[in-house]
C-alpha cells in the first residue's frame, strides 16, 4: 500500500508540475468564460449606437406605424423620391433606407433596404416582423375587427411541464435546462476520458520507452505501477476538473464586472442561457433582441428550475460514472501503451477505444432528443457507452432499476478489464522491438501469473 | 554458505520454454557469473530472481530459507536495459526509487548526499536527467541500484555504455561492495572481466543449464595438453628427437637464447615429466601449461 502510494504521488505530483496542466488550467477557464460573455458583451456593444432608418413608403400605409426600438429609430420622408435620397445618402446620416413599393389591396408589397453596411440578422428580422405584423393588422381591419377584439383574443399560454415522482410528488422541469445539464455532463466525461485516458497510455509508453519500467517492477508489482499511474493520473483530471469549475467562476465575475458592469447578470443564470440560446432553433433571435428584458426574465425562470433537479442524484452519478468509465477506459488506454513501443503502433490498437466513445457521442446526441428510445436505453446499460449515455438520461429521471443496472454492470466490466490489462501490461511492458499483434496479446492474456 | 539458490527453475511462456531445469547456487560474499549467449535464458532467470516474473516450478532459497516477497528489498538490479525517467530531476528521482527499495525518505536523502560526495557530482542534485551524458546517466543508474545496500545486487552487463576509465571505476566499486559483503551476480558477454571478477559461474545455452563450478576448476577441466615452452638451445629436438609426443603449434624465435614455443603433448604426461624429457635437450627460462580463457570454454561448451 506504502508502494502504490509512492507511486500516485509521484505520478500526480510530477504532471501537477507540469507547465502543460498549468497553462491547460489556467487557460480553459479563460475561454470558458469568454465564450460565455463576450457574446453578450458583443451583442449589447453593437446595440449601443442607434441607427436612424430613412423610411420612404410609396403604399402610404405604415406612416408612424413603425416602432422605433431600443437601438431602431425610424424616420419617415414623404418629400423626397428614393433616387435623390440615395444620391445624398453619404451625407444624410442615415445606417439605411427603408423602401416600401406601392401595394394596391392588400397585395405583398416590395421592401428594400439600402444601406452602405450589410444590415444585421436582427435589423432585418425586425423590419419583417413589424411590416408583417402592420399588414395583418390592417387586413383585419378591414373585414371589421378592431383593437378591442384583437386585445380581447390575444392569448398568451405558457406550458408548464410537471412530471409526477413516486408518491405523489408533483415537480416542475423545464426541458431545455435538462437537456443542457445533461449535455454538458456527458460531454466533460466523454472530453476526459479522452484528455486523460491517453496520458495514461503516454506514461505506460514512457516508462517502456526508457526501459525505467524494469527497474520499477523489480521493486513492486507490475499491477501496483500500472494502477498507481492510473488512480495518479485519475486525480489529476479530477483537480483539473475542480480547478475549471472554480476558475471559470472566478473568470466569469472579473469579465463581466470588468466588460459590463451594468449588466451584471448572476453567472450561473449566463451558464444556463448559453446552452439554452444555442439548442433553439435560429428562427428565434428576433425575439431575443427585441424583447431582451422578457428573455431574460425567462432565463432567470429557467434557472430557477435547477432546483427541482435531484442534484444529489446528479452529483453523484455523474462522480460514479467518471469515475467508472475512467477505469474502464484508463486500464484498456494502459494496455495500449503496454504493447506499444513507438507513436505509430498505437495507432491500430486505439481504434477499438475510439469507437465505442465515438459512438457514445451520437447516441447521447440522440439520447437528448428522445431519452426513452430503445437505442438510448441500451447504450446507457451497455458499460463502454453508460458513462457518457447515461449522464445525458439522468437528468430527464431514469428509473432506479436502470441506473443500478447500468452501474453494476460497469462496475463488473472495470474489473475484468483492469484485471486483463493487468495481465496485458506485465508481459507488454517488458516486450521491446518487437512488433506486437492482435494473436499475441491473446496469448499473453493466458500466460500465468 | 549460499546466499542464493534457485534449484530445477521451470519456465514456459505459451509454448516456449525460456527455463528449462536450471539451477544455480550463489555463495555468500561471492561474484557469481551467470553467463550464456543471447536468448539462452539469462534475462528470464534474471527476472524470476527479482520477483518481476515467477518460475513455473522449481524452488527459490535465500540465505537458506525460501525465497520471500520482501526479500526484493534486499536486492538490487542493474538492468542491461537502463533508463530513468527523463523529464525527473536526479535527487528527486533516486529518492523516488529508493523509497521504492523499502528505504524511508530520510534514509534516501542521507545515503544519495554520501554517493554523491563520493563520486563528487553534487551539481547534479537538481538537474534533469536528460541534461545529463549518457556516462552521467549511467553512474546515476548504478547510484540508484545500491542505494539501498542490497545484499544481493545483479549486474547485467554492467560495462556497456562506458568509457575505459569508467569501467574501471566501476570495477573497483563492484569489488569494493563484494568487499563490504555483498554477493553479487554479474550476467555478462565479457568473459575478459568475467576471468577478472568472478569465482564461480554458470553457463545457460537454449534454456538449459550446461556448465556450473569455480571457475579455476571449469578452466582447468577445459585443458588440451597446450604448453608454452620459452628456452635456449635447439628448437630441432622438438620435431626430430620428440616429435612422436609434441607437436608444436607455433614458434617465435627472437633469438638463440630467446625462442618461445607453443606446443600441443601428445601423451599422457604429466608437469614433471614434460620437463624431465627436456631439460637434458634445452635450458628452460619458463614453462607454463595453456589454461583455456573462459573465451575459449564459452565458445567450446556452446558449439557442441
Amino acid at each position: 500500500m506504502r508502494k502504490i502510494a509512492l507511486i500516485i504521488s509521484r505520478e500526480y505530483l510530477s504532471r501537477i508540475k507540469k507547465k502543460s496542466f498549468i497553462i491547460m488550467t489556467i487557460l480553459g477557464p479563460v475561454l470558458f468564460a469568454a465564450m460565455m460573455v463576450l457574446p453578450t458583451y458583443f451583442a449589447n456593444m453593437e446595440d449601443k449606437d442607434v441607427k436612424t432608418i430613412a423610411v420612404i413608403d410609396s403604399s402610404k400605409l405604415f406612416k408612424d406605424k413603425i416602432p422605433n426600438s431600443e437601438y431602431l429609430k425610424f424616420v419617415y420622408l414623404e418629400n423626397i423620391s428614393l433616387e435623390t435620397l440615395k444620391k445624398n445618402f453619404d451625407n444624410s446620416g442615415f445606417y439605411g433606407i427603408l423602401y416600401i413599393t406601392h401595394m394596391v389591396g392588400f397585395s405583398q408589397p416590395q421592401v428594400h433596404i439600402y444601406s452602405k453596411k450589410q444590415p444585421t440578422m436582427a435589423i432585418k428580422m425586425y423590419i419583417q416582423s413589424v411590416l408583417e405584423k402592420e399588414i395583418e393588422k390592417q387586413k383585419l381591419y378591414a373585414s371589421g375587427i378592431n383593437d378591442n377584439i384583437l386585445n380581447a383574443i390575444k392569448t398568451n399560454i405558457k406550458v408548464i411541464i410537471i412530471k409526477l415522482e413516486d408518491g405523489g410528488v408533483e415537480k416542475r422541469t423545464n426541458t431545455g435546462l435538462i437537456m443542457a445539464v445533461g449535455y454538458i455532463c456527458g460531454f466533460l466525461i466523454y472530453f476526459f476520458i479522452f484528455l486523460f485516458g491517453s496520458q495514461v497510455m503516454r506514461g505506460v509508453m514512457e516508462e517502456k520507452g526508457n526501459r525505467i519500467v524494469e527497474v520499477i517492477i523489480s521493486s513492486v508489482k507490475p499491477f501496483q505501477l500500472m494502477m498507481g499511474k492510473i488512480i495518479g493520473v485519475g486525480l489529476v483530471a479530477l483537480t483539473q476538473f475542480a480547478l475549471w469549475i472554480l476558475l471559470t467562476f472566478v473568470f466569469l465575475n472579473i469579465f463581466q464586472t470588468s466588460l459590463m458592469p451594468q449588466h451584471k447578470v448572476a453567472s450561473s443564470d449566463q451558464i444556463v442561457s448559453q446552452d439554452l440560446f444555442t439548442s433553439k432553433p435560429l428562427n428565434q433571435p428576433i425575439a431575443e433582441t427585441s424583447d431582451s428584458n422578457k428573455i431574460t426574465s425567462e432565463l432567470t425562470e429557467s434557472f430557477s428550475y435547477l432546483k427541482y433537479i435531484n442534484f444529489g442524484v446528479l452529483i453523484f452519478s455523474f462522480l460514479f460514472y467518471f469515475i467508472g468509465g475512467y477505469l474502464l477506459y484508463g486500464s484498456l488506454f494502459a494496455i495500449v501503451g503496454a504493447v506499444s513501443d513507438h507513436d505509430t503502433d498505437t495507432q491500430q490498437f486505439m481504434l477499438p477505444i475510439t469507437v465505442p466513445l465515438i459512438l457514445a457521442i451520437f447516441v447521447m446526441v440522440g439520447a437528448m432528443q428522445n431519452p426513452e428510445s430503445s437505442v438510448a436505453f441500451w447504450f446507457s446499460i451497455i458499460p463502454f457507452t453508460s458513462p457518457i449515455v447515461m449522464m445525458v438520461r439522468i437528468p430527464f429521471g431514469v428509473p432506479y432499476w436502470q441506473i443500478y443496472l447500468s452501474m453494476a454492470l460497469l462496475v463488473i466490466t472495470f474489473i475484468g478489464t483492469v484485471w486483463m490489462s493487468a495481465q496485458i501490461y506485465r508481459t507488454g511492458i517488458l516486450m521491446y522491438g518487437k512488433k506486437i499483434t492482435y494473436r499475441e496479446v491473446w496469448k499473453w492474456l493466458k500466460y500465468k501469473s | 554458505m549460499e546466499l542464493f539458490v534457485a534449484q530445477n527453475i521451470v519456465k514456459q511462456y505459451y509454448k516456449y520454454t525460456a527455463l528449462d531445469n536450471v539451477s544455480i547456487s550463489v555463495k555468500e560474499g561471492s561474484i557469481f557469473g551467470l553467463l550464456g549467449p543471447n536468448g539462452a535464458g539469462k534475462t528470464t532467470l534474471i527476472r524470476i530472481i527479482n520477483q518481476i516474473t515467477a518460475p513455473d516450478s522449481g524452488q527459490l532459497f535465500f540465505k537458506g530459507r525460501k525465497f520471500e516477497p520482501d526479500d526484493i528489498y534486499k536486492i538490487g538490479y542493474l538492468p542491461e536495459e537502463r533508463g530513468l525517467y527523463r523529464k525527473m530531476k536526479v535527487g528527486e528521482q533516486v529518492i523516488y526509487l529508493a523509497q521504492l527499495k523499502g528505504l524511508s525518505k530520510h534514509d534516501a536523502v542521507k545515503r544519495l548526499k554520501y554517493w554523491f560526495e563520493k563520486f563528487e557530482i553534487f551539481g547534479w542534485w537538481d538537474k534533469k536527467v536528460e541534461e545529463l551524458s549518457k556516462g552521467m546517466q549511467q553512474k546515476i543508474q548504478f547510484i540508484t541500484t545500491i542505494i539501498h545496500e542490497p545484499e544481493l545486487i545483479i549486474f547485467d552487463e554492467p560495462f556497456s555504455g562506458f568509457d575505459p576509465i569508467n569501467v574501471d571505476l566501476l570495477k573497483n566499486e563492484i569489488l569494493n561492495l563484494k568487499q563490504k559483503g555483498s554477493t553479487i551476480i554479474f550476467s555478462t558477454h565479457n568473459m575478459d572481466s568475467v576471468e577478472e571478477l568472478c569465482s564461480h559461474i554458470t553457463l545457460i545455452n537454449k534454456s538449459k543449464n550446461i556448465l556450473s563450478g569455480e571457475i579455476n576448476e571449469i578452466r582447468n577441466h577445459f585443458k588440451t595438453g597446450i604448453y608454452r615452452i620459452t628456452f635456449s638451445g635447439d628448437e630441432n629436438v622438438f620435431n626430430s628427437k620428440f616429435k612422436d609426443i609434441f607437436e608444436i603449434i607455433d614458434m617465435d624465435i627472437k633469438n638463440f637464447n630467446h625462442k618461445t614455443i607453443k606446443m600441443h603433448v601428445k601423451t599422457q604426461l604429466n608437469n614433471n615429466q614434460i620437463l624431465s624429457l627436456l631439460l637434458p635437450e634445452v635450458s628452460i627460462i619458463s614453462f607454463e601449461e595453456v589454461v583455456p580463457s573462459m573465451t575459449d570454454v564459452f565458445i567450446k561448451v556452446v558449439k557442441n
